[in-house]
């Protein structure tokens, strides 16, 4: 089996539009949650923040004619991808592109073309949808646009599991390229929830945060909404040292699980299966962990059962030498984003040796007893850290990366 | 009272040049789908824009058949001519 290196990454997101100043936010603990803004058609609201890309311009990063084609995941997706095959430094001769994987991630596909379709049909009688609405909306669209703007022919689809969209592809990546099935992979994911049918959706959930995303805290309300896209070049590691790229760190194993237990309540037990099946993978022992980069939205259930599953997997390492913070206190929750920002998040913190803080901590809440990185950016070299990623309906899915 | 064919040919262009964003003197009533590089992705989307310019109801065999500007312009002159109208606000 062979052994995979990120030499590439990619981000837009609320506290950066490409990945330096993304790092450099979560270095700095520059939380991007501000209050929500947007054209709701007069909508007011039900929560009052929310982790947006406020200047984010299509218009510098394509043709006009490109943007009417691509709904606005798609737009961050591609700005992120062509930042990552930048920084990798990779050319597709047809050889290596029809041997390279592109995998992305998305909860939702293009909510902005459906949701403007059906306010024109249910609330103004329109009898037509618009022509673009099925090749915008479709969750594929940031792939196939990946694979036409850069000629990559070789495997390529999209995951859709919720909040574990992005861990679930760069996964299935990372698996075909250690066993030899490709050589190259695009990986990740994007998110851009804020159409107002999809912020109703969420509302209605009552899981959304009446001030801000304070993860493993007392008085934490609920989780923040966020947009962005972040994509990771996986390279055989082999490859990767032989064309002298930088490789930031190694993904060392994958685990995933499904809770079979219920729609939305998380259970301890199927996240701690994930993370001892990535452990498992990538034939680490547990007390080799010393960050992971939690799911931690900010809900009372989702860190009150993480820090029972990281109990249950790491035991006595728990409490002794095992850092673990959520950023999204500082990108926000970006759904089927969030394992790719996350990932990214990772393994920056491995090879930058500095593990960002968990922003917004107003103290110790008593079923959160973790060491939650709350004081600031940690200088800390860590060899090894899982990021976890939790989906509603249950469905689990954890990476495990190295230092190299 | 009916409008003549040079408006409703000024107005197809138009419309197709907003679609494509283009210049409309970067091509004429005269230029084929293929010299401007309009597939049929683009040709849906500009049939959209010209069903809810003139508030027509393009057929699906009559779409297929447009190869050029000049096509779209007879067409909508037809159904014109033809109605009714389809009756609706202006979508997206």
């Amino acid at each position: 089996m062979r052994r995979v290196a990120v030499t590439g990454v990619g981000v837009v997101s609320a506290i950066g539009q490409n990945a330096t100043d993304f790092f450099a936010s979560l270095r700095a603990g520059a939380s991007g949650i501000r209050p929500v803004t947007g054209d709701y058609r007069g909508a007011q609201l039900r929560f009052p923040t929310a982790a947006q890309i406020a200047d984010f311009d299509p218009q510098q990063h394509f043709e006009p004619r490109q943007v009417d084609y691509l709904d606005r995941f798609a737009q961050l997706g591609m700005v992120a991808a062509r930042e990552a095959v930048r920084d990798a430094g990779l050319v597709f001769n047809p050889d290596l592109a029809s041997n390279t994987v592109i995998a992305t991630g998305s909860s939702l596909g293009g909510k902005y073309i459906e949701d403007d379709g059906y306010f024109h049909m249910y609330a103004e009688g329109a009898q037509r949808f618009h022509p673009l609405s099925i090749a915008k909306a479709m969750h594929n669209a940031l792939t196939s646009h990946m694979a036409m703007e850069l000629g990559i022919t070789g495997p390529a689809w999209t995951t859709s599991t919720a909040c574990s969209s992005s861990n679930h592809a760069i996964g299935q990546a990372f698996w075909m390229l250690r066993n030899g099935s490709a050589d190259c992979a695009l990986v990740g994911g994007s998110e851009a929830p804020f159409s107002l049918g999809v912020l109703r959706a969420w509302e209605a959930m009552r899981v959304l945060s009446t001030d801000t995303c304070r993860p493993f805290s007392k008085d934490r309300k609920g989780l923040v909404l966020g947009e962005g896209a972040a994509i990771l070049a996986l390279e055989p590691m082999d490859h990767a040292l032989a064309r002298g790229a930088r490789i930031y760190a190694e993904v060392a194993g994958f685990g995933m699980s499904s809770d079979a237990h219920h729609l939305t309540m998380p259970s301890a037990v199927g996240a701690a299966r994930a993370m001892r099946a990535a452990l498992a993978d990538g034939g680490l022992d547990a007390s080799a962990v010393q960050y992971i980069n939690a799911h931690g939205t900010g809900t009372l259930a989702n860190d009150r059962t993480e820090t029972a599953a990281i109990h249950e997997v790491f035991g006595s390492h728990a409490r002794n030498n095992l850092a673990v913070s959520s950023t999204k206190s500082m990108h926000g929750h970006t759904l089927g984003a969030a394992g790719a920002l996350e990932a990214v998040a990772t393994v920056l913190s491995l090879s930058h040796g500095l593990l960002p803080p968990t922003c917004n901590y107003l103290g110790r809440d008593s079923d959160c007893d973790l060491d939650y990185v709350i004081e600031g950016c940690r200088q800390r070299k860590v060899k090894a850290a899982l990021s976890n990623s939790f989906a509603f309906g249950g469905l689990n899915a954890v990476l495990l990366f190295k230092a190299v | 009272m009916p409008e003549s064919p040079e408006d409703i040919a000024t107005r197809v262009i138009r419309v197709i040049a907003k679609t494509q964003h283009i210049e409309p003197t970067a091509f004429t009533a005269d230029s084929t789908f293929e010299e401007m590089k309009i597939d049929s992705l683009d040709g849906i989307n500009i049939v959209f824009a010209v069903e809810t310019e003139f508030g027509v109801d393009v057929p699906d065999e009559a779409m297929k058949a447009l190869r050029s500007v000049r096509d779209v312009i007879d067409g909508v002159e037809k159904l014109l001519a033809e109605g009714p109208k389809i009756s609706e606000a202006p979508a997206a």
